[in-house]
C-alpha cells in the first residue's frame, strides 16, 4: 500500500474508474478478490445441498441407484461436453479482452451464448422426459409422482418398481430381480432422490440461465469495444462465474447420473 | 467539552451536499446508506418490540386469557423473526459498520457502492415479504422454522415468511462481501492490519460468518420451501425425510449467526472502553484474533441446540465441549476489557455506561451459556425459561446495549449534534434495571420448570412472571427515551465537532458530519489506533 495521490494519474482517467478506488489496479484487485469471495458464498450454498444428497444417497441407495438409473445418461454426458466447450470459448473470450481483439472477443462470447443455451434446450427436453414418466416429485405437477407404473405414465424408465422386479439382462447374465414389495418400496422412496434431481438441477440451470443474461451485458460492452488490455476485469470476472457453474455441473453429472447403473442396464 | 461552544458545523457534508428523495434512494454512500438502514431497522425493533410487549402482557396472569394459543405462538414467531433477521443481524453491521468501516480504514466507501445500495433494497424485498406474511396473519412456527411442523401441518403463510428471510440473507451476503474486501483491499496508506481498529476486525469476523453461513440458510430455505410448497418428502419422516437434517443445517446458520450478531457489538464495546478510559487497549492483538477464533469455534458448535433431538451421544460430546471452548476468545475479550480499564482514566459519560451494561450482562448471558452446554443440564433446560433468560441477555443485554452504546458514541459523526447527557445517562440506566427486572426472573422460571411458547402457566410462577412483565415495561421506557431524545438533538443537539470525545481513530480526524468521500486527502497512518497514553493534549480532557 505504497500508493497514493499522486501515482493515482499514472494509469490516467479510464472512464470505468471508480471513485472510491486509488487506481485501476486497486480496482481490479478489489473486484477480483470480490467475485471469489462470491463464489465462496456460492460453494457453501451447493454444499447445503451437496451434503443433503449425501445423506439421503447412504439412507437410501437402493433408491438413488434406481432413481439415476432412470435418467438418460447420454443426454447428460453430451450436456457435459456442451458445457465443457462452453468454458473453453468463455476462456479464449477472457484472453480475446485481455489482448483487445475485439471481434475475436464478441465472436467468442456468442459461442459460450450458443452453448450455454444448447444445454439448457437439452435440459428442457430431460425435464419433459421426467414429466412424461410421471417422475416430478409431489403432486402437484402434472400427474403426480408415480415410480409404479401410474396410468398415463409413459417412457421407457417410467415403471421404476417394475425394473427392479424384472431387471434387463446384462451382456447375456440373467440378473436376479427384487420381490415385488421391496421393488415398490424401493421406487416410492426414489422420490427422494428426484427431490435432489430437480433441486440440484434446478439450481444449477437457475445459475445458468442469470449467467446468460450477464453474458448479454458483457457481449454488449464487448461489442462498444469497452474492453482492452487497460480494463477487462468484467469479462474476467464472469468467466470465474461461468467456469463455477461449469465444476458445480461437473460434480452434479456423476452425483446424478452416474451412481451405479450396471445392475439395471 | 469546553471547546464545542466555538465549533460550527461544517459547511458541506454528506446530509446537505445533496437533497430530495431521489439523491437518498439512489444515493451510493456508505453513510447515507447507514442511514436508511438506521431508520429501516428502528421500525422493526419497535415492532419486534410491539410483539414482545404483548407477550408479557399475556403472560401477566396463570390463565390463557388475553390470546389464543395460535395468536400467542404467532406473537413470538413474529417477535424472533422481526428482532433476528430484521433488526439484530443487520444492527451494527449494516448501520454503524456500513458508516464507519470505509472511514476506519481510510477509505472514500467500501469496495463495491453499488451493491452495498442493492444490499438496502434487497433487504427492503425481504422486509416487503416478512410484512406480506404479517398482515395475512402471521406464522406461527417459532423462528427456527422446524419440520414438519413448518412443512406440513400449519396453514399460516409460511412460504411467504420463508422467501422474506431468504431475500433479507443476500442482503447480509453483500454487506459482509463488501466488508471483507474492504478491508482487505482498500485500507489507507500506512493502514496495516495490526493497526485496524478493533471495531474493524469485530466486523471482518461477522462478515466472515455472514458469507459463509447465510448461503446455507438460503439453501435449507429453499428446500422448505419446495417440500411446503410441493407436499415432498425433504424433511418429513412420513415421505422419508429427516427432520434433524433440517435442524442440522438450519443451526449451521443459525448458530454462528448468534455471533454476526455478537461480534461488532463487541467491536463496539472494544472502541468505547478505549475512548473513555483514555488508555490504550490491553492486548490488542488477543482481541483482534479472540474475534477470528469465535467466529472459527462458532461454525463447528450447531449441534448443541439438538441434544434432546435424537443425535447421537457422542457427536452430542464432541459439539458440547466445542461449544465449551467458545467461551475461552469470549472471556478473553472481556478480561482484556476490564484490564483497560485498569488503572485508566475512566469517565462515565452514556457510551461508557452501556459497555459496562454490555459487560456485566454479557458475562452472565455467556456464562449460562455454559450451563446449556452441559450435557446432562441442558435436558432439564432445554426449551425453558432458562433458554430465553440466556440468548435475551447475550442479545439484549449485550448486543442491543453495544449497539445503542455506539449510537451514543458515534451519534455526534453521524449527525453533527450532540444528545443531552443527562437523559442518555437517564435512558441507559433505565434499561439496564428494566432489562434486569425482565429477564433474570425468567432464570428462575425456566430452572423450575417453565417450558417456553405457552401462553399459559402454572399458578405458582406468576409472581416472578408479573416482575419480569413490570421490567419489560421499565425497558420499554428505556428505549423510547432514546427515540425521543436523538430525534430532538437533530435540531436543538449542541454542534459535536470533529472529535467531541477526543477520541482516537480515523473517523475523528474528519469533520462532523464527514464531506461526503470522507476525506479531502486519503490519511496516511503512522501509528496503531489507540494511542491514548501518548497523547498529552487527549489527557486533559477528561
Amino acid at each position: 500500500m505504497s500508493t497514493n495521490q499522486t501515482t493515482a494519474p499514472a494509469t490516467g482517467h479510464h472512464p470505468a474508474w471508480a471513485h472510491q478506488f486509488e487506481n485501476m489496479q486497486q480496482q481490479k484487485e478489489a473486484s477480483s478478490f470480490g467475485m471469489w469471495v462470491f463464489l465462496l458464498t456460492e460453494i457453501m450454498m451447493f454444499g447445503g445441498l451437496f451434503t443433503a444428497y449425501m445423506i439421503y444417497r447412504i439412507k437410501f441407495y437402493d433408491a438413488f441407484v434406481a432413481g439415476s438409473s432412470s435418467i438418460n445418461v447420454q443426454w447428460g454426458f453430451g450436456n457435459t461436453l456442451v458445457l465443457i466447450g462452453s468454458s473453453f470459448t468463455m476462456a479464449m473470450a477472457v484472453w480475446a479482452a485481455h489482448k483487445g481483439k475485439r471481434m475475436q472477443q464478441v465472436v467468442y462470447l456468442v459461442l459460450t451464448m450458443v452453448l450455454g443455451t444448447a444445454f439448457l434446450g437439452v435440459k428442457a427436453v430431460e425435464y419433459k422426459a421426467k414429466y412424461d414418466e410421471c417422475h416430478i416429485p409431489g403432486q402437484v405437477i402434472g400427474k403426480g409422482f408415480n415410480a409404479t407404473g401410474g396410468p398415463g405414465c409413459s417412457g421407457e424408465g417410467a415403471n421404476i418398481a417394475e425394473e427392479l422386479e424384472h431387471p434387463k439382462t446384462l451382456a447375456g447374465k440373467e440378473v436376479a430381480g427384487k420381490p415385488r414389495a421391496a421393488a415398490e418400496q424401493i421406487a416410492r422412496q426414489s422420490e427422494l432422490f428426484f427431490v435432489f434431481y430437480f433441486a440440484m438441477t434446478g439450481l444449477h440451470a437457475t445459475h445458468m440461465i442469470i449467467g446468460l443474461g450477464v453474458l448479454a451485458w458483457i457481449l454488449r460492452r464487448a461489442w462498444k469495444s469497452e474492453f482492452g488490455p487497460a480494463y477487462y476485469t468484467p469479462v474476467e470476472n464472469f468467466g470465474l462465474y461461468w467456469h463455477f457453474v461449469d465444476i458445480v455441473w461437473i460434480y452434479l453429472f456423476p452425483l446424478l447420473y452416474l451412481i451405479n447403473r450396471i445392475p439395471h442396464h | 467539552m469546553s471547546t464545542a461552544t466555538q465549533t460550527v458545523m461544517p459547511e458541506k457534508h454528506y446530509l446537505n451536499e445533496f437533497f430530495g428523495i431521489r439523491s437518498w434512494l439512489l444515493t451510493k454512500d456508505h453513510k447515507r446508506i447507514a442511514i436508511l438502514y438506521l431508520l429501516t431497522i428502528s421500525f422493526f425493533f419497535f415492532l419486534g418490540g410491539l410483539f414482545a410487549s404483548l407477550i408479557r402482557l399475556e403472560l401477566l396472569t396463570p390463565a390463557g386469557d388475553l390470546f389464543q394459543s395460535d395468536t400467542y405462538n404467532k406473537l413470538f414467531t413474529m417477535h424472533g423473526v422481526n428482532m433476528i433477521f430484521f433488526f439484530l443481524i443487520p444492527s451494527v453491521p449494516a448501520v454503524l459498520g456500513n458508516f464507519l468501516v470505509p472511514i476506519m480504514v481510510g477509505a472514500r466507501d467500501l469496495a463495491f457502492p453499488k451493491i452495498n445500495l442493492l444490499s438496502w433494497y434487497i433487504f427492503i424485498a425481504g422486509a416487503a415479504f416478512a410484512l406480506t406474511a404479517l398482515l395475512y396473519g402471521g406464522v406461527d412456527t417459532g423462528w427456527t422454522f422446524y419440520t414438519p411442523l413448518s412443512s406440513g401441518y400449519l396453514r399460516t403463510p409460511v412460504i411467504v415468511m420463508g422467501v422474506g428471510i431468504l431475500i433479507a440473507g443476500f442482503a447480509s451476503i453483500f454487506t459482509g462481501l463488501n466488508f471483507i474486501v474492504t478491508v482487505h483491499r482498500m485500507r489507507a496508506p500506512g493502514m496495516t492490519w495490526g493497526r485496524l481498529p478493533l471495531f474493524v476486525w469485530a466486523n471482518y469476523a461477522a462478515s466472515l460468518i455472514m458469507v459463509l453461513g447465510t448461503p446455507v440458510l438460503a439453501i435449507t430455505l429453499i428446500l422448505l420451501v419446495l417440500e411446503r410448497g410441493f407436499h415432498i418428502g425433504i424433511f418429513d419422516p412420513k415421505l422419508g425425510g429427516d427432520p434433524v437434517l433440517f435442524q442440522h443445517m438450519f443451526w449451521f446458520y443459525s448458530h454462528p449467526a448468534v455471533y454476526i450478531m455478537i461480534l461488532p457489538g463487541m467491536g463496539v464495546i472494544s472502541e468505547i472502553i478505549t475512548c473513555f478510559s483514555r488508555k490504550r487497549v490491553f492486548g490488542y492483538t488477543f482481541i483482534a484474533f479472540s474475534s477470528i477464533a469465535i467466529a472459527v469455534f462458532g461454525f463447528v458448535v450447531w449441534a448443541h441446540h439438538m441434544f434432546v433431538a435424537g443425535i447421537s451421544t457422542y457427536s452430542a460430546m464432541v459439539f458440547s465441549l466445542l461449544s465449551y471452548a467458545v467461551a475461552i476468545p469470549s472471556a478473553v475479550k472481556v478480561f482484556n476489557w476490564i484490564a483497560t480499564m485498569y488503572k485508566g482514566s475512566v469517565s462515565y459519560d452514556t457510551p461508557m455506561l452501556y459497555a459496562f451494561g454490555f459487560i456485566g450482562l454479557f458475562t452472565i448471558g455467556g456464562l449460562t451459556g455454559l450451563f446449556l452446554a452441559a450435557l446432562g443440564l441442558d435436558v432439564h433446560i432445554h426449551d425453558t425459561y432458562f433458554v430465553i433468560a440466556h440468548f435475551h441477555y447475550v442479545m439484549v443485554g449485550g448486543m442491543v446495549m453495544a449497539y445503542l452504546g455506539g449510537l451514543h458514541f458515534w451519534w455526534p459523526k453521524i449527525t453533527g449534534r450532540i444528545y443531552p447527557e443527562f437523559w442518555a445517562k437517564l435512558a441507559a440506566l433505565i434499561t439496564f434495571i428494566g432489562f434486569n427486572l425482565t429477564f433474570f426472573p425468567q432464570f428462575i422460571l425456566g430452572y423450575l420448570g417453565m417450558p417456553r411458547r405457552y401462553h399459559s402457566y402454572p399458578e405458582e410462577f406468576q409472581v416472578l412472571n408479573v416482575l419480569s412483565s413490570a421490567g419489560a415495561s421499565i425497558l420499554a421506557v428505556g428505549f423510547i427515551l432514546p427515540l425521543i431524545y436523538l430525534l430532538w438533538s437533530l435540531r436543538y443537539g449542541e454542534i459535536a465537532g470533529p472529535n467531541p470525545w477526543s477520541a482516537k481513530g480515523l473517523e475523528w480526524t474528519t469533520s462532523s458530519p464527514p464531506p461526503t468521500h470522507n476525506f479531502d486527502v486519503i490519511p496516511v497512518v503512522t501509528e496503531g489506533p489507540y494511542n491514548y497514553g501518548d497523547d498529552e493534549e487527549a489527557a486533559g480532557v477528561h
